[in-house]
């Protein structure tokens, strides 16, 4: 029963591995990465289900009692998370064909999408700090992998940016694991967040949190830390792009998350201020990027700055509303940006270039395609009913609880810049004249189109059946401003 | 000894991140291989260093070593060692299709 927790980690690295001996027969590889990945979520939703309806499971792995080993700790966040994970990998594994060349899909790519997938899913179950930042390795070398596939000129220029900018990041994650090691001489959580209680999180132990921030808030992208993310996301393949907006950055947010909601929680003046003056600059140079540029592709990676803004204020009130409000949003932008960038991936490939000054009155040939961007720029701002705004309504209000009225006002303000940041592409790409000169013939997109279709379909449930989520998300959210269940729950006392 | 191998730490990780900072390629790959050391002695130390113990806890025994941050670096090595190896091969192939080892041409054009 307890095992049900490691297997979602299990599942796609051996998927992984089989995969790897049939690299080079590309139809069967594909047919089985959709097998294995269908199967992983089949047994991820009766995790999460077991999960939400009989309380947290936790492996203690090779039976040495917590805190001794290593722990999986499949409490209802990570549970939802890794749900969230595998519906948007299941939409990226049909995508994934369409996009590819055959080359691509020779050369390991499925191989390394499914430890990416493991690699996630291990960063979001696991109860101990070293054991994360193996995870964080673990997704970091497949992502290294992934974003060179192909071996363009920019692509690998921009690739040695971002294995240094990760490589340093993560050297001062084992540094702060070091410090912290030495201070408290333990790297389970959910003792490091019984002793720092007990000294009340004094002196040095706020500074090596604040460390920690820093290593998770360059993997997550918040201000000042995010120069590296747009034009690394934009130079690999489509499905690629939308699979590390989805993920990465939002495994360094959840880290946030968790250390900030479970261990540093003692000096909220020092640390939650802080939170909140991060996103809004966050928000504010995020969607600055995303107003200044025409390529579409760019466009759409300078918005993953102002989402994780979002995500982050929340985390900074740390009230009920606002972490459930942040929860809500963290789930709908995994879906959304996944979704955003795979709309974006067909359009440069129908138009033929990502610069929104050489395209126009693609509407004429493709009204799906322009509709579809219509409705994801839509719940991207947050408008009713769509799932963006369930979230944002909840952090607002949060903020309004805590009196911040500044930040509220940039975060309504920068909504209506998102929107027009995105309405752009739909403006200046679909309407106008279908353009005249005849390169351009008419080019199959059903099979890339339906994957966005359900990515769009999942995020309209989740705003319409806001009733249905709500529940579960504020049970969430009061489990993380009480972490003496995590601890009790883990340490068995 | 904890003292002087803390002092050795940060003077490697002074070196490293001069190296980093630098413009060629292969001085900065150079800085993540001197950082990433820095990283280790790091943790060693701060396990507590020279208590002349085995790493062994059964009934009866008071002093020993401790076993985690070994563990630790040596999980934390065999990355680094799979990630320098990584880059290299990364930097020589960036070097070669783009003509040069200088970051500073490397930068790309603003609208590309």
């Amino acid at each position: 029963m307890n095992n049900l927790a490691i297997l979602p980690i299990i599942i796609p690295l051996i998927s992984g591995a089989i995969l790897a001996f049939v690299h080079s027969k590309v139809s069967l590889s594909r047919t089985l990465a959709k097998l294995f990945m269908l199967i992983n979520l089949g047994v991820v939703i009766y995790l999460t289900l077991e999960v939400i309806n009989y309380g947290t499971i936790i492996l203690e792995t090779g039976e040495w009692v917590a805190p001794y080993g290593i722990v999986l700790v499949a409490d209802s966040l990570a549970a939802v998370l890794v749900l969230t994970t595998n519906i948007i990998a299941v939409a990226a594994v049909f995508y994934a064909p369409h996009s590819l060349t055959e080359a691509k899909e020779k050369h390991y790519f499925y191989t390394f999408f499914f430890f990416i997938i493991s690699g996630v899913s291990g960063a979001f179950l696991t109860g101990d700090l070293f054991n994360l930042f193996v995870f964080f390795e673990v997704l970091l070398i497949a992502s290294y992998a992934l974003i060179v596939l192909g071996g363009e000129k920019v692509q690998l220029r921009e690739s040695l940016k971002y294995v240094l900018i990760n490589v340093f990041s993560s050297i001062l994650f084992v540094t702060a694991i070091a410090f912290l090691y030495g201070v408290v001489g333990t790297v389970n959580m959910a003792q490091i967040a019984e002793r720092v209680q007990e000294v009340d999180q004094q002196g040095i132990l706020t500074t090596i949190g604040i460390l920690l921030f820093f290593v998770f808030a360059t993997k997550a992208a918040l201000f000042p830390l995010y120069y590296w993310l747009p034009k690394s996301y934009i130079v690999p393949n489509p499905v690629v792009s939308a699979l590390f907006a989805a993920l990465l950055t939002k495994v360094g947010i959840y880290s946030i998350i968790r250390v900030f909601s479970l261990i540093f929680i003692h000096r909220p003046d020092l640390t939650h201020e802080a939170f909140i003056w991060i996103a809004g600059l966050s928000m504010i140079f995020g969607v600055i990027g995303a107003l200044a540029t025409n390529n579409i592709k760019l466009i759409i990676a300078y918005n993953i700055i102002p989402a994780i803004g979002f995500i982050m204020m929340g985390i900074g009130f740390f009230n009920e509303s606002g972490m459930s409000g942040s929860i809500y949003y963290l789930i709908h932008d995994m879906i959304i940006k996944t979704a955003l960038f795979m709309l974006v991936g067909i359009i440069a490939y129908v138009a033929g270039t990502s610069d929104l000054r050489k395209m126009k009155g693609l509407i004429h040939d493709y009204p799906l395609l322009g509709w579809l961007l219509f409705i994801a720029a839509f719940v991207l701002a947050g408008i009713p009913p769509f799932s963006g705004f369930i979230g944002k309504i909840q952090l607002l209000k949060g903020a309004f609880e805590n009196g911040e009225v500044v930040i509220a006002i940039i975060a309504l303000g920068t909504s209506l810049l998102i929107l027009y940041s995105v309405m752009k592409i739909f403006i200046r790409g679909f309407w106008g004249e279908r353009q005249t000169n005849n390169k351009l013939e008419k080019k199959p997109i059903f099979g890339m189109v339906t994957p966005v279709i359900f990515l769009l379909a999942c995020s309209t449930i989740l705003g319409i059946g806001a009733e249905w989520f709500v529940p579960t998300i504020e049970s969430i959210s009061s489990d993380l401003l009480n972490p003496q269940n995590y601890i009790d729950s883990v340490l068995k006392e | 000894m904890e003292i002087i191998i803390s002092i050795l730490a940060g003077i490697i990780f002074a070196v490293a991140v001069y190296n980093l900072l630098q413009k060629q390629m292969i001085r900065i790959i150079i800085g993540t291989v001197l950082i990433s050391h820095a990283a280790h002695l790091f943790i060693l130390t701060m396990g507590k260093l020279k208590r002349g113990q085995p790493p062994i806890l059964s009934e009866g025994v008071t002093s020993y070593t401790d076993p985690l941050p070994q563990a630790l670096i040596l999980t934390s090595i065999v990355i680094s060692f799979g990630l320098t190896s990584l880059m290299l091969v990364l930097a020589y192939r960036t070097a070669q299709e783009n003509k040069t080892d200088n970051m500073e041409q490397l930068r790309g054009k603003p609208n590309e």
